[in-house]
């Protein structure tokens, strides 16, 4: 073992694969052809030696460029195979759980803008106009928009939320808004996301006079139904007069603006598709 | 066997005290600046990368012997990687609102580069369990960083501890503490006290002949 | 909703920068920020990592989800980043070995950044598509190369100043970079 320590060429730690008879034989005769040192102390420990001198001092040239390759394919081979197990595992392990954390996060960001409901169901407006029922997690279609029909404890539509979002002060501001179909009328925001300044952009959140802008802000249709009949708008504050203004908090202009944009973008596109079928969602099917 | 504790032991508070990567090594500082506005955060930040660490080392001082030096690296980003994703999987199923909150922080441990550092330095050439013990020890190092700077963070930047109040409604919060620049400043005044405290402990040690030399 | 090419760059080059607001990729930030001739040549050599990696993270992205193999992001992503630094390192020593010797030891470190890696994640949860991700790649690397080259400029002004003992090292670093995005603080709500 202790010529372990002193090994002749660079290959020598992989001497534990090719220790054989032959691996001694071979280094019975190329210890003193080489002219190493310690040849001799390996003829005269020949079973030491047969562990410790490997054929590569022998072959260099033929063992070396395969080899590493070799082991590389088959360390990165395992490696890889390992892994995958091990994500496989992992994703199906919490699929079920992620899922459902998912389903009630959604559904108390839906329950909190429409205090009645108790159910939800999910939708798509389509591009083309048109509506339809959204299944699996997988892309919506491309143009279309997602909303959420919710339903009352007797099964009767309590209201529609949907998503939208602006650009606020630090990043982007995403919302979620209830629309009642009764009023047609915006009756309560919650914030998805956002990095605004603490204490006064996240105001949106707490500001008692500034959520009462969204007891039943005016969304009406044209007579048309192709657009908004007045667009939403958040004002200084203070300069509130007609039900479509949103009265922005003192300091916090441009994130109260963000929250306008995002009801106003997000309601242009989805409630003229989503107005003339109504009746498909006045019940849960 | 009482040598044989004392070595692990040792193994373990090296990466805690001696060697901390926050305040020594001054390593992964994109984590601990980002998500240590609350002490929650900075907790649950610092569990996560201790288990990737653990793991990581744990299969890489296994993988040691069978890993060819040319595509070492490889083999650690990829086994890194593995185990960030489980964690990433794990944190959503737990919790989601906690998910939020860390944000694309808890993919980027990947990159974090005291589990790549732990991995070649360490686990590449220790066995399994002196790997282990020495990336628990740097885990518990990282995440004691990142809840002192979490603390100071949350208790002047939201006035809070552990989301409660501290202080009575007068209490203005320090805004700027959590945001951005407040990270790199209270980093930067643990430093100063860290130094500080070694800078008086090696004058007491030397006595009178470092302060002249300090200030010649 | 549409962000504005405009938009997303303004945002990633100074509102949102990578590391003074977003704390990505602060390890060369605080290493490599000593001298004005390194920082540069690092910051734009970690420009057009970015660059390339949003490429690959945007091909790959499309190829995992027709496949439905989003759990695999994340590895994928990373093997890809190293592959790509290993691919500039080459070509790099092929057609430029004088870049290739300034820039020499730093190009290895670029796969361990973490702006890279932000760079491919951040759009993909943001969902942008081609234009709009490599918008957001070059204008986050040359907020990336801002970023590093006032810090470079401010601690070379600074090795002529008087600092206490005390302070010298990581914690001067720290409260200058402090400053700094206290200051980029100010470009928030731009190009809104």
């Amino acid at each position: 073992m202790t010529k372990n320590d002193n090994p002749p060429g660079p290959l020598s730690t992989k001497g534990g694969d090719n220790g054989s008879a032959a691996g001694a034989a071979s280094g019975f005769v190329a210890g003193p052809a080489l002219g190493r040192p310690g040849g001799g102390a390996a003829s005269a420990k020949a079973e030491d030696g047969a562990r410790v001198i490997p054929i590569a001092v022998v072959q260099p040239a033929v063992v070396s460029p395969t080899s590493p390759t070799a082991a590389m394919i088959r360390t990165l081979g395992l490696v890889s195979a390992i892994c995958g197990l091990i994500i496989v595992g992992a994703y199906q392990g919490t699929y079920d759980a992620v899922a459902a954390n998912k389903r009630i996060a959604t559904e108390r960001a839906v329950f909190k803008v429409i205090p009645a409901a108790q159910s939800i169901a999910e939708y798509v407006a389509l591009p083309g106009g048109g509506i339809a029922p959204r299944v699996g997690a997988g892309d919506t279609a491309p143009g279309g928009v997602k909303f959420f029909a919710a339903y009352d404890a007797g099964g009767k539509l309590a209201g529609i939320a949907a998503e939208g979002g602006a650009k606020g002060y630090a990043d982007t501001v995403r919302i979620m808004f209830g629309y009642s179909p009764d009023c047609q009328c915006v009756v309560g925001i919650g914030v998805v996301a956002m990095r605004e300044t603490p204490g006064i952009g996240d105001k949106i959140i707490t500001d008692k006079n500034f959520l009462a802008n969204f007891n039943a802000l005016d969304v009406k249709l044209k007579a048309d139904l192709s657009a908004l009949a007045n667009e939403v708008k958040a004002v200084k504050h203070g300069a509130k007069i007609n039900p479509w203004q949103i009265d922005a908090i003192a300091g916090a202009t441009i994130t109260s603006r963000a929250v306008g944009k995002a009801i106003n973008d997000s309601a242009q596109v989805l409630l003229p598709r989503l107005v003339p079928n109504l009746d498909k969602l006045r019940s849960k099917s | 066997m009482n040598s044989s504790t004392a070595v692990t032991w040792d193994e373990f508070m090296e990466g805690v005290w001696r060697q901390n990567p926050v305040f020594v090594m001054v390593l992964g500082m994109c984590p601990t600046l980002a998500v240590t506005v609350s002490v929650v955060n900075a907790l649950s930040m610092g569990v996560s990368t201790m288990l990737v660490l653990i793991a990581s080392c744990g299969l890489v001082s296994m993988m040691r012997n069978i890993t060819p030096k040319e595509v070492r690296i490889a083999v650690y980003i990829v086994i890194i990687a593995t185990f960030v994703t489980v964690v990433d999987y794990a944190i959503q199923a737990i919790s989601l609102t906690l998910y939020d909150a860390l944000g694309a922080f808890i993919q980027l441990i990947v990159v974090n580069c005291i589990i790549l550092g732990r991995a070649e330095a360490h686990a590449a050439k220790n066995p399994p369990l002196p790997a282990m013990i020495n990336a628990a020890g740097m885990g518990v190092g990282f995440t004691i960083g990142l809840l002192a700077l979490g603390t100071v963070r949350e208790i002047l930047g939201a006035g809070t501890l552990f989301g409660a109040a501290l202080f009575g409604a007068q209490f203005q919060p320090w805004v700027i503490m959590v945001l951005p620049p407040g990270g790199f400043f209270v980093l930067g005044a643990w430093l100063l006290l860290f130094s500080w405290i070694a800078r008086r402990k090696l004058r007491k040690q030397r006595g009178a002949p470092l302060e002249a030399t300090q200030n010649a | 909703m549409h962000e504005s090419a405009f938009q997303i760059f303004i945002n990633a080059l100074l509102a949102n920068n990578f590391v003074l607001a977003m704390f990505l990729g602060l390890c060369p930030f605080l290493g490599v920020s000593g001298k004005l001739d390194t920082a540069f040549p690092m910051g734009v050599a970690t420009t057009f990592v970015m660059l390339v990696a949003s490429l690959c993270a945007y091909g790959l992205n499309l190829l995992l989800s027709a496949f439905h193999l989003e759990f695999l992001r994340l590895i994928s992503y990373i093997v890809i980043i190293a592959s790509a630094v290993q691919l500039v390192e080459m070509v790099l020593k092929k057609y430029s070995p004088k870049l290739f010797r300034a820039l020499g030891i730093y190009l290895p470190l670029i796969t361990t950044n973490c702006a890279v890696l932000g760079v491919a994640l951040f759009q993909t949860a943001r969902e942008y598509d081609f234009a709009q991700s490599v918008t957001f790649s070059v204008g986050g690397g040359a907020g990336f190369t801002l970023a590093l080259v006032l810090m470079a400029s401010v601690r070379e002004r600074l090795t002529l100043s008087n600092v206490p003992d005390l302070a010298q090292g990581t914690a001067l670093s720290l409260i200058l970079a402090g400053i700094l995005s206290l200051s980029f603080m100010g470009f928030a709500g731009l190009g809104g």
